[in-house]
């Protein structure tokens, strides 16, 4: 019996914290990720649709133009 | 009984371990209605800045703001508009940082956010463009 205690409150001091850093922990790639989309759409850098490398070529699937 | 607690325990660690992992990718909301709004109002006002960011007029903060750098670039019958354009394009700037932080339940993220747009806005900026780097304006 005192060793489930003993289980239960070991886990508890190890999941507690973690718990506690995955919420005040910035996740600063996908930040960028939603910048770099934003700004895209904002300056209109490439067609949304397409999503790859911008081409200045035509491209076959473009409705635009 | 030991055996069983030391498995119960490492399942437990394991658990927690790939737990961090999921949360260590996450994604940021960034399409909430507000959102969509300012993009929409940036997009439209950007037609006017861009000719301004060519010809040096206006240029890039490093705080991810923008600001007059050279009003005399501007022909005059435009020069009036400017700060009004700057001040406005500014004020969506600030909205859409604070709201994609309130918007994924963190708004102390909101500086953060900002200086992660900062750097990025720059990137992105086209050659020839005029951005601010030590206090200094550097052209692109």
């Amino acid at each position: 019996m005192k060793h489930w205690i003993f289980g239960l409150g070991l886990f508890a001091v190890i999941a507690l914290p973690a718990c506690v850093t995955i919420n005040i922990y910035f996740p600063a790639a996908a930040a960028e990720k939603a910048a770099d989309k934003i700004i895209d759409e904002v300056w209109q850098l490439k067609d949304e649709q397409s999503g790859a490398q911008p081409q200045p070529a035509d491209t076959p699937a473009n409705p635009a133009e | 009984m030991y055996k069983q607690i030391w498995m119960l325990l490492l399942s437990a660690i394991l658990m927690v371990s790939s737990m961090q992992q999921v949360h260590a990718a996450p994604d940021l909301e960034a399409n909430t209605p507000v959102i969509s709004a300012i993009k929409t109002s940036m997009q439209a006002r950007h037609a006017q800045l861009q000719t301004h960011y060519s010809a040096g007029a206006v240029g890039l903060t490093q705080d991810g703001f923008i600001a007059v750098k050279d009003a005399s670039a501007v022909p005059l019958s435009q020069r009036g508009g400017l700060a009004g354009l700057v001040k406005d394009e500014n004020a969506d700037r600030a909205r859409l940082y604070k709201e994609i932080a309130t918007a994924n339940g963190h708004p102390e993220w909101q500086g953060e956010i900002q200086s992660t747009f900062a750097g990025r806005w720059i990137d992105k900026a086209q050659a020839g463009w005029f951005y601010q780097s030590a206090g200094a304006w550097v052209k692109k």
